[in-house]
């Protein structure tokens, strides 16, 4: 029997929750559970408050078992996760501000996104000699989000960076409670902009799994066609401007172009560049009809060689490899302690991918690839996400090719359930949670793949010199709109 | 390299000046005939996150792209509020982000003007409701400039800042 199958028959199963279990437990289970994450037995995957309880969901990573465990907490505190398991710390610091449960042992007590304290904020402190500090942000020289990052140098070396994020925290927990269906929706794509399509097809499942609904096939695919075309626009960008932090513009210049195609052919297909509100509840909104098919598949072959060229012309420029190759080391074993996800984890030797290891549908009959590296540098993610754009072009022709014809949408009812869902963005899994009184969303949290990636930043910064922290960052590429929620 | 570099003197993906919108068009007229003297034919932008979702930075981002190639009308987005003529501010502007955007409003030396850029930058959008937001860019800086659109496209965007411009 597994770590996580014995948790939760030591807990009360709720029967409402789908399609993975959910337990009520008592606090010996949970201090048990938190035991097993610190062997690094269990990943975990999210946790967070709600009326009188806390939830966390944890991940066996052997076997791929999903389930979450609650923990009542009607005095207002629970045993922390973080003071044993640091991938909780950040998450525990926001169920304080934001619910007002004390994570009982959590070594930091400060404030995460609630910034009354404004410039206040205690920065942890840094003694040597010969130490200066650079302050940056929230607001940045580029055209990037706000957060604010503490440097603490040597000379030219970085010996620790702090991070201080929340400033674009929008209240999305609260905004969700009492949201009719169709408006969630419209919310849930705006946590982080560019994931729009992955968020929606997490919030839509999340929907489907908990009210029953079948999905009609045609639906299911042309979600997939939309989530690899948000993928591979993600990761040209990013490609490009990792390239052009290093001051090696022309891939940018090209990337841009080939990104640019990518969302203008989005917008063609499908009416929205970036794809936001195409996925809803029970189904999509657009059809795909058969001049946009054919322009897709013409621009798959399009980018596939130019794309070609692009990584040809990097593996060949020894002076930008000078600056990727060695820099920003992620080491695996952290990956695997934060679970991290996506070109993250994968440039550091976890392999797990939500479309392959839980193989929701499209993807258990498509046939695809997870590219995984050791190395854990910028390089490695660089690769991870060239390899990737290459298995997302692969992705699409079979999913123009099998296209089912049929409806686009089912039936919504006005129910009640609850779900957890898993899914693959192009910077890592999005999880979902969601309880649905009535039509009505109850209570939704939504955790990106940035939660377990920023602190990871912050280890792999130290050793580097300052002028390489754009290329690391660049190359993690976190959103802090999903983050900062 | 050679060959992108033989590409860069093939037809360039350049593409037009898009058309004057009317709606921007109004609202050009009402900046004063000084405005526009001053901010003659090259602006200096700022972006300013207030709280965006991130989506109309991919977007403003996607004007630097060949196709609309924003710097052929003497528009560049610059590093600092001290350089910059215009701020380009998304939004809705959180109560985390309310104090840096003053201060970055202040440090922006006059003439200025502040272009609020989304659905969001315009009265909060989807995020209006919510106690952690303040609300549209104009509850917190003076607005010249509304380009609405969830987020605006790269056109729209182009659209609206060239309307600063006196033709």
């Amino acid at each position: 029997m597994t770590g996580l199958v014995a948790l939760l028959d030591e807990g009360r199963k709720v029967p409402s929750h789908r399609p993975v279990p959910r337990a009520l437990v008592h606090e010996d289970t949970w201090v048990r559970a938190i035991v097993l994450l610190a062997a690094g037995e269990l990943t975990l995957l999210s946790i967070w408050g709600d009326a009188g309880q806390v939830h966390m969901a944890l991940l066996e990573p052997e076997d791929h078992r999903i389930a979450v465990l609650t923990l009542p907490c009607p005095a207002g505190g629970y045993p922390s996760i973080g003071q044993a398991h640091p991938p909780a710390i950040r998450l525990e610091r926001a169920i304080r501000d934001l619910f007002g449960f004390e994570p009982m042992g959590l070594p930091d007590t400060r404030a995460w996104l609630d910034h009354r304290d404004g410039t206040n904020y205690p920065f942890l402190p840094v003694e040597g000699e010969g130490l200066h500090q650079i302050p940056v942000g929230p607001v940045h020289a580029g055209i990037i989000e706000p957060g604010h990052f503490r440097f603490t140098c040597d000379g030219e070396t970085v010996v620790r960076l702090e991070q201080r994020l929340g400033y674009v925290h929008k209240g999305v927990d609260e905004l969700f409670g009492g949201l009719p269906l169709e408006q969630a929706a419209r919310l849930a794509c705006r946590v982080s902009g560019d994931s729009a399509v992955a968020l929606s097809i997490g919030f839509a499942r999340a929907v489907e799994a908990a009210l029953g609904i079948n999905v009609p096939p045609r639906a299911v695919w042309l979600r997939a066609l939309m989530a690899e075309m948000e993928r591979i626009a993600n990761h040209l960008g990013d490609f490009g401007a990792i390239c052009n932090d290093a001051s090696f513009t022309i891939i940018l210049a090209h990337c841009a172009v080939l990104r640019e195609r990518m969302l203008r052919a989005a917008n063609t297909a499908f009416g929205h560049r970036l794809m936001m509100d195409r996925i809803v509840p029970g189904g999509v909104a657009v059809d795909l009809d058969p001049q946009n098919m054919a322009a897709i598949m013409g621009l798959v072959g399009d980018v596939r060689e130019k794309f070609a060229a692009l990584t040809k012309l990097y593996d060949d420029t020894a002076s930008l490899q000078d600056r990727t190759v060695t820099t920003g080391i992620l080491k695996p074993d952290l990956a695997r302690q934060f679970g991290a996800g996506g070109y993250v984890g994968r440039a550091s030797g976890r392999s797990f991918d939500a479309r392959k290891h839980l193989g929701y549908a499209p993807y258990d009959v498509l046939s695809f690839e997870v590219p995984v590296l050791t190395e854990g540098d910028v390089n490695a993610r660089v690769w991870i996400r060239a390899h990737e754009i290459g298995q997302s072009l692969g992705l699409i022709e079979q999913i123009l090719h099998g296209l089912p014809t049929g409806d686009l949408m089912a039936q919504v009812p006005a129910a009640s359930g609850e779900a957890l869902t898993l899914t693959e963005a192009f910077r890592g899994d999005v999880l979902v949670w969601l309880r649905i009184n009535g039509g009505h969303v109850d209570r939704c949290h939504i955790r990106d793949a940035s939660w377990f990636q920023w602190p990871l930043l912050e280890a792999v910064i130290e050793g580097n010199i300052v002028a390489d922290f754009p290329l690391c960052n660049k190359s993690f590429n976190c959103s802090y709109s999903g983050h900062d929620l | 390299m050679l060959k992108f570099l033989r590409e860069g003197l093939r037809r360039p993906l350049t593409e037009p000046r898009p058309p004057v919108d009317p709606e921007f068009a109004a609202l050009a007229a009402s900046l004063n005939e000084t405005a526009q003297r001053r901010l003659g034919h090259s602006l200096a932008i700022r972006q300013v996150d207030a709280g965006s979702c991130n989506g109309c930075e991919l977007e403003i981002h996607a004007l630097n792209n060949a196709f609309y190639d924003i710097e052929r009308f003497g528009i560049h987005f610059v590093a600092s509020p001290r350089h910059a003529d215009v701020l380009l501010v998304t939004g809705p502007v959180t109560r985390n982000m309310q104090q840096a955007l003053e201060r970055t409003w202040r440090a922006t030396p006059d003439p200025k003007w502040v272009v609020a850029v989304g659905d969001c930058g315009a009265d909060g959008g989807v995020f209006a409701a919510s106690s952690a937001v303040v609300g549209g860019v104009s509850a917190v800086v003076p607005v010249d400039l509304v380009i609405r659109g969830c987020p605006p496209s790269p056109t729209r965007l182009l659209a609206g800042l060239l309307s600063l411009f006196k033709d």
